[in-house]
Order: C-alpha cells, then sequence, then structure tokens
C-alpha cells in the first residue's frame, strides 16, 4: 500500500474529475491498481500521470490528442536514443 | 531589466480580449510546452515567456496594472510602494501559480512589477511534485571505465553521486528527489544527468567493446612470436602466429569495457593487426629480400 495513491486523492488534489483518470486506463496510457473496488494509482505513475492532466489542462488536448501526443513522444525519445547510439558507433570510423 | 511586452509574446493586439488570450495561450503552450519538448532548452525559455505573459494578462487585477503602467512601469512601482506606505493597505499578493512554479520561472521584470510567482489564484493548496532538473555531466572514457563518485553542485547545493562504471556516452541517470521542492508539501522533482563522454584513450568504443589498432613489425607477423599490448587499465600478453596478415583481428575475451550495472561483466577487445613494412633498408636486407623474392 506505500507505494499506491488513491485515485479519489490524486482527484480531489487536482481538481479533476474521475472520469479524466479512468479514461486514461481505457486508452491504456496509465495502469491502475483496484483494491477492495477502490482504484489506487501506482506513485512510480504520478510523474506520467501529472504530464498527462498538464497536457489536459494546460493544452487543451482531449483524450485522443494526448494519446497522439505519448505516442510520438515515445517515437521521439526512441530516434533519439537511437541517434546517441548511431553517434557512438560513428565514432568507431572518425 | 527591460520591459516585456506581454501582449508581442502571445501575438495579440493591446485590445484582445480574455478569450483570444486564452486561445493564444494554448496554442503557442501546444508549440513550446516543456512536456512536448523534453530537454530543449529553447522550448522552455519561450515557455516560460508564454506562461509569464498569459500570468499578466489572463488576471484582469494584473492586466490591468501592466496597461496602466507599460513601458513606465518602474515609476508604477514607485507610485505603488508610496500608497502602500501611506495606507499599509493594497497589498499586491494573493497569487498562487500552481504548477509547482517558482521565482526562477518568472523573469526579472515580473518579479518587480508582480512581486514574483508567488501568491493565490483560486486559493487551492494542491501539493505539487517539484520541478525535474536535466544537467550534463562530462567524463573521460578512462573514468567510465570504474565505478566512481563525482560532487555535483545543482542549484547551489552539493549533492554526491555513485556513478556505475559503464555508462554510455549519451546515457542518462535520474536521481530521484534532486530536483526542484515540490510547492505546497509535494514531493521533490527528479535530477536527470546525461553523460558526456570524451574518448582520451587509444581505444575505440561501441557498446561494451574495445576497439584498437595495433602495428606489428614484418617479421613478427611472418614469424609470429609475443607481444604485450595495452588494455585500458592493464597490459597483456599476446601470442601472434607466424604469417600473420594485414587486418587480422583478435578477440580478447573479458578484456572490453565493464557492463554497466552487472558487477564483474565486461565486453570484449578487439585487436586489428596492421603491419609495418621496413623502411630505410640496409643493402644486406636488401639483398636478403631479393633473395627472398627469389626462393
Amino acid at each position: 500500500m506505500e507505494n499506491l495513491v488513491s485515485a479519489n486523492e490524486f482527484c480531489i488534489n487536482h481538481q479533476i474529475e474521475i472520469s479524466f483518470i479512468s479514461s486514461l486506463k481505457e486508452f491504456g496510457l496509465i495502469e491502475l491498481t483496484t483494491l477492495e473496488e477502490v482504484l489506487f494509482i501506482d506513485s512510480n505513475e504520478l510523474q506520467k500521470l501529472e504530464r498527462l492532466l498538464r497536457l489536459y489542462n494546460e493544452m487543451d488536448i482531449n483524450m485522443e490528442g494526448i494519446e497522439a501526443v505519448v505516442h510520438l513522444l515515445k517515437k521521439n525519445e526512441d530516434l533519439q536514443t537511437e541517434i546517441i547510439r548511431l553517434k557512438n558507433r560513428l565514432s568507431l570510423y572518425e | 531589466m527591460e520591459f516585456i511586452d506581454y501582449y508581442k509574446i502571445l501575438g495579440l493586439a493591446k485590445n484582445a480580449t480574455a478569450e483570444d488570450i486564452k486561445k493564444a495561450y494554448r496554442k503557442l503552450a501546444r508549440k513550446h510546452h516543456p512536456d512536448l519538448n523534453p530537454n530543449d532548452k529553447e522550448a522552455n525559455k519561450i515557455f516560460q515567456q508564454i506562461n509569464e505573459a498569459n500570468e499578466v494578462l489572463s488576471d484582469p487585477e494584473n492586466r490591468k496594472k501592466y496597461d496602466k503602467y507599460g513601458k513606465e512601469w518602474k515609476h508604477g512601482e514607485e507610485y505603488e510602494k508610496a500608497q502602500k506606505a501611506q495606507s499599509q493597505q493594497g497589498n499586491y499578493a494573493g497569487r498562487n501559480y500552481q504548477e509547482g512554479a517558482n521565482e526562477e520561472d518568472f523573469s526579472q521584470f515580473f518579479s518587480s512589477m508582480f512581486g514574483g510567482g508567488n501568491g493565490s489564484r483560486g486559493g487551492r493548496q494542491t501539493k505539487f511534485r517539484g520541478q525535474d532538473f536535466n544537467a550534463e555531466l562530462q567524463l573521460n572514457l578512462t573514468d567510465a571505465f570504474k565505478t566512481h563518485q563525482q560532487t555535483l553542485a545543482v542549484n547551489g547545493k552539493n549533492i554526491r553521486i555513485t556513478i556505475p562504471a559503464g555508462v554510455e556516452n549519451g546515457q542518462t541517470i535520474k536521481i530521484s528527489g534532486h530536483g526542484s521542492p515540490g510547492a505546497n508539501g509535494g514531493p521533490n522533482g527528479d535530477l536527470y544527468i546525461s553523460f558526456s563522454i570524451t574518448n582520451n584513450s587509444k581505444f575505440k568504443r561501441e557498446g561494451n567493446n574495445l576497439y584498437a589498432t595495433i602495428d606489428l613489425d614484418l617479421y613478427q607477423a611472418v614469424l609470429g612470436g609475443e607481444i604485450t599490448i595495452d588494455t585500458l587499465d592493464s597490459k597483456v600478453k599476446l601470442k601472434v602466429n607466424p604469417e600473420t596478415q594485414q587486418g587480422t583481428k583478435v578477440k580478447l575475451k573479458g578484456k572490453g569495457f565493464p557492463i554497466y550495472k552487472q558487477e564483474a561483466q565486461f565486453g570484449d577487445l578487439y585487436i586489428t593487426y596492421s603491419i609495418k613494412i621496413p623502411t630505410n633498408l640496409t643493402d644486406k636486407q636488401k639483398e636478403l629480400f631479393t633473395e627472398l623474392s627469389k626462393s
């Protein structure tokens, strides 16, 4: 239980509807744990959840948009990693 | 400290409506928001300006004050101070930027005019996680070869971190809790350190393997023998087979780079032989080579 945060508590603190969290789960963007019919967020997911919340609140991006953004950010991150790997490999021939 | 034209930052005219401001902010935020531009310092800087402009123009009181004094804001500030001194009232506080911002997120201009990034907008006391910090640490390849500790100065605080052997150039590690302090009792952000590794050795590195080219004289290449070569941290003796050809590669298992976070595990060292043809031959040597060529 130490690493779990109640989804309700999170929603109260951030003044958002619980449906926002449920939608993120439905879209496969976060993972939730249900214990005795209560939804919990793993503390490791909090940072990601807060980022998704900012996309929603500050940029007015809807759930479909958030899903696309998350996908593209992941793709971008993978490409950055690949660039670093290739640069390191290229240094072999310089 | 220069005057900042918040309308210009948001691309708006002075008579923009609250809805125009909101739209302009959202549009620019979608382009420059740090969450959409990770590790992009320029985008982060632009977003801070956009955010600051929105903080001022989206708040009717702030906007009024900003519009009233405009470029003369310095005098406006003096005027405000005089007013405060007279009545001990009308203190401009009451703002609370909720998204974990601190005074460093605002320009000097903003802080002078509006007193920093603290106050209350709506009076919520939400806990927010602090911002993450990003830093770059330069290491030599020989430093990355061994697990070692380094002291870093992050926002005025010295922190001692252990750098595991085998870190890669461009790799980022997370130091939990060493980012910006959380707001209203929220957890601290994290510190992300990216390594920039300079090769100060004769070896080339790819992943956990090391590569080097070793000169071999013609006689050793033809007749074989034993040579001593340097690895990154020691020396090893290597048997050279007779009739070794130019470009022959030899693998020295486990003599490469340490594997990140895998105790006592190492990559391999690949040696390529480069055979050197003797120069400035004496007449006698030329004669012997001629004889050889006929045999």
